[in-house]
């Protein structure tokens, strides 16, 4: 059973999103996505000052398993990345909500996040699989 | 319900991750995939291979038969215990199994193929059989571990006890009985190991006590890791019935000498020689991404197909098996990701005992 924190919010690919105030929002990939996914080999991730719209991919989690494109959960521009991951990505496997975080996106409006899910409704997307 | 095999249980107690393997319910890691990888690279490592199909080939003309089922030459082993690798080949010269075949007697032999062709595979068997003076029994009744790794030795010797002088200066490729251990020096890993048979309902304990002396459980992630790293062919994926030998880099399996034997698949395959065919070519990318199955390689001359790719967890980068025009250089581009990318071109063998062979 895949730990899934009520204070997130979620996207249907399996990013979360947590609120950082002034409409920074941090972004990884749920426990349930690196357990499909398997051990990280590579992350790549956007480069600071990117804009994206939300859908977007903007990053890619590569496995031993396989490559898995990661989306913008909102629109916005890339403010920061998780360049500890260039030479440790297997803490996305270790740490998927803390230290294994991707990127942090300036919202061009905040007000998306109340469109994605929460952690009851991430659960049923999960449960459908 | 899928398969299962003697160890399914002992799967689920080692906090397996259990997937389907051509129907069969089998481990996919215990934790990490990687972990289970260096661990045969450093230590040892075991794996359940009782999914994969035994079969004993016992009659007067068993090694005539051979002779003529087999593209390598059964009658280059002289040694009982000596394995050999080789290939079932069809009429156009694909290959409808890999397998290794054990001598004890020229009246007595047995295969280890594949569990995914396992239907096919006795059809052909008892098809090719049947013209010739021999028995052909499944035995569902065994069961199969690899013991791999530069620990294997002492671990298994470990678990042996008072009988563990008998494994003492095995050379690779060998095989002999152990009390009711079948045990094989011979393995998909590219390390020094065993292959061990015993009957289904002591697989277990075999397997609780190598675990009790340190082995670590691996799954088929790491098996796959490990065999490409050492160059294996992995069957439906570097070669199949649409595939020749020459074609998958076993070119070396197929004993055309002498030249008198007929074997089924010799005509198409000497046709193929004469004419040129693709070959299997190793690529390597130090660049940051994964080359994977099924990416297209334009090399010199024309176009190719990665046939498995993989992160080297022993090198840090990518490695692959390419099928490739004979024609190609000592580099190649891949599509990888709506982009091209250039690697080079290698033998497809990286690894070997625990070290980079690039």
């Amino acid at each position: 059973m895949s730990t899934i924190p009520k204070e997130l919010k979620y996207a249907t690919t399996h990013e979360w999103v947590r609120n950082e105030g002034d409409g920074i929002f941090t972004v990884g990939i749920t426990e349930h996505a690196q357990d499909l996914l398997g051990d990280m080999v590579f992350v790549e991730l956007p480069e600071v000052g990117d804009t994206a719209a939300a859908g977007d991919d903007v990053a890619v989690a590569e496995s031993v398993k396989a490559a898995s494109d990661i989306y913008a959960p909102i629109a916005g521009e890339i403010i920061e990345v998780n360049e500890a991951l260039e030479d440790a990505p297997e803490t996305v496997n270790s740490d998927p909500y803390g230290d294994g975080w991707l990127f942090k996106i300036k919202a061009d409006d905040a007000s998306e996040v109340d469109s994605l899910l929460d952690a009851d409704g991430y659960q049923a997307v999960i449960d459908e699989e | 319900m899928a398969n299962r095999t003697p160890l399914y249980e002992a799967h689920l107690k080692a906090n397996a991750k259990m997937v389907d393997f051509h129907g069969w319910d089998m481990p996919l890691h215990y934790g990490s995939q990687l972990e289970e990888h260096h661990a045969v690279r450093n230590d040892s490592g075991i794996f359940d291979v009782s999914h994969m199909t035994i079969v004993d080939v016992a009659g007067a003309q068993a090694q005539a038969f051979l002779r003529y089922l087999l593209a390598n030459d059964v009658a280059k082993l002289s040694i009982p215990g000596k394995a050999q690798y080789s290939s079932m080949l069809n009429e156009q010269g694909g290959v409808i199994d890999d397998l290794i075949v054990y001598f004890f007697s020229t009246e007595s032999y047995r295969l280890v193929v594949n569990s995914a062709t396992r239907e096919q595979d006795l059809a052909w068997i008892e098809k090719v059989a049947a013209k010739f003076d021999v028995t052909v029994t499944e035995r569902a009744d065994f069961a199969m571990v690899a013991l791999q790794g530069p620990q294997a030795e002492a671990k298994l010797k470990l678990v042996l006890q008072e009988q563990g002088a008998a494994i003492d200066g095995m050379k690779p490729f060998m095989s002999q009985q152990v009390g009711e251990y079948f045990i094989a020096t011979t393995g998909y890993t590219g390390e020094k190991g065993y292959e061990i048979v015993v009957p289904a309902e002591h697989i277990t304990q075999l397997w609780d006590d190598l675990l009790n002396v340190g082995v670590q459980p691996c799954g088929l992630g790491a098996r796959d890791t490990l065999r490409l790293e050492a160059g294996m062919n992995l069957y439906g994926q570097d070669m199949d019935e649409t595939i020749s030998p020459l074609e998958a880099n076993m070119g070396w399996s197929v004993a055309f000498e002498p030249s008198d034997r007929d074997f089924i698949g010799r005509a198409a395959l000497e046709q193929q020689k004469a004419a040129g065919h693709m070959k299997l070519v190793g690529l390597v990318m130090q660049d940051k991404g994964v080359l994977r199955h099924g990416q297209r390689v334009l090399v010199d001359g024309g176009e190719g197909i990665i046939t498995s790719g993989t992160f080297s967890p022993t090198l840090g980068f990518s490695v692959a098996m390419a099928r490739v025009p004979a024609t190609v250089g000592e580099t190649a581009e891949v599509e990888m990701r709506k982009k091209l990318v250039k690697v080079s071109v290698v033998k497809p063998c990286f690894v070997r005992n625990g070290k980079s062979v690039l």
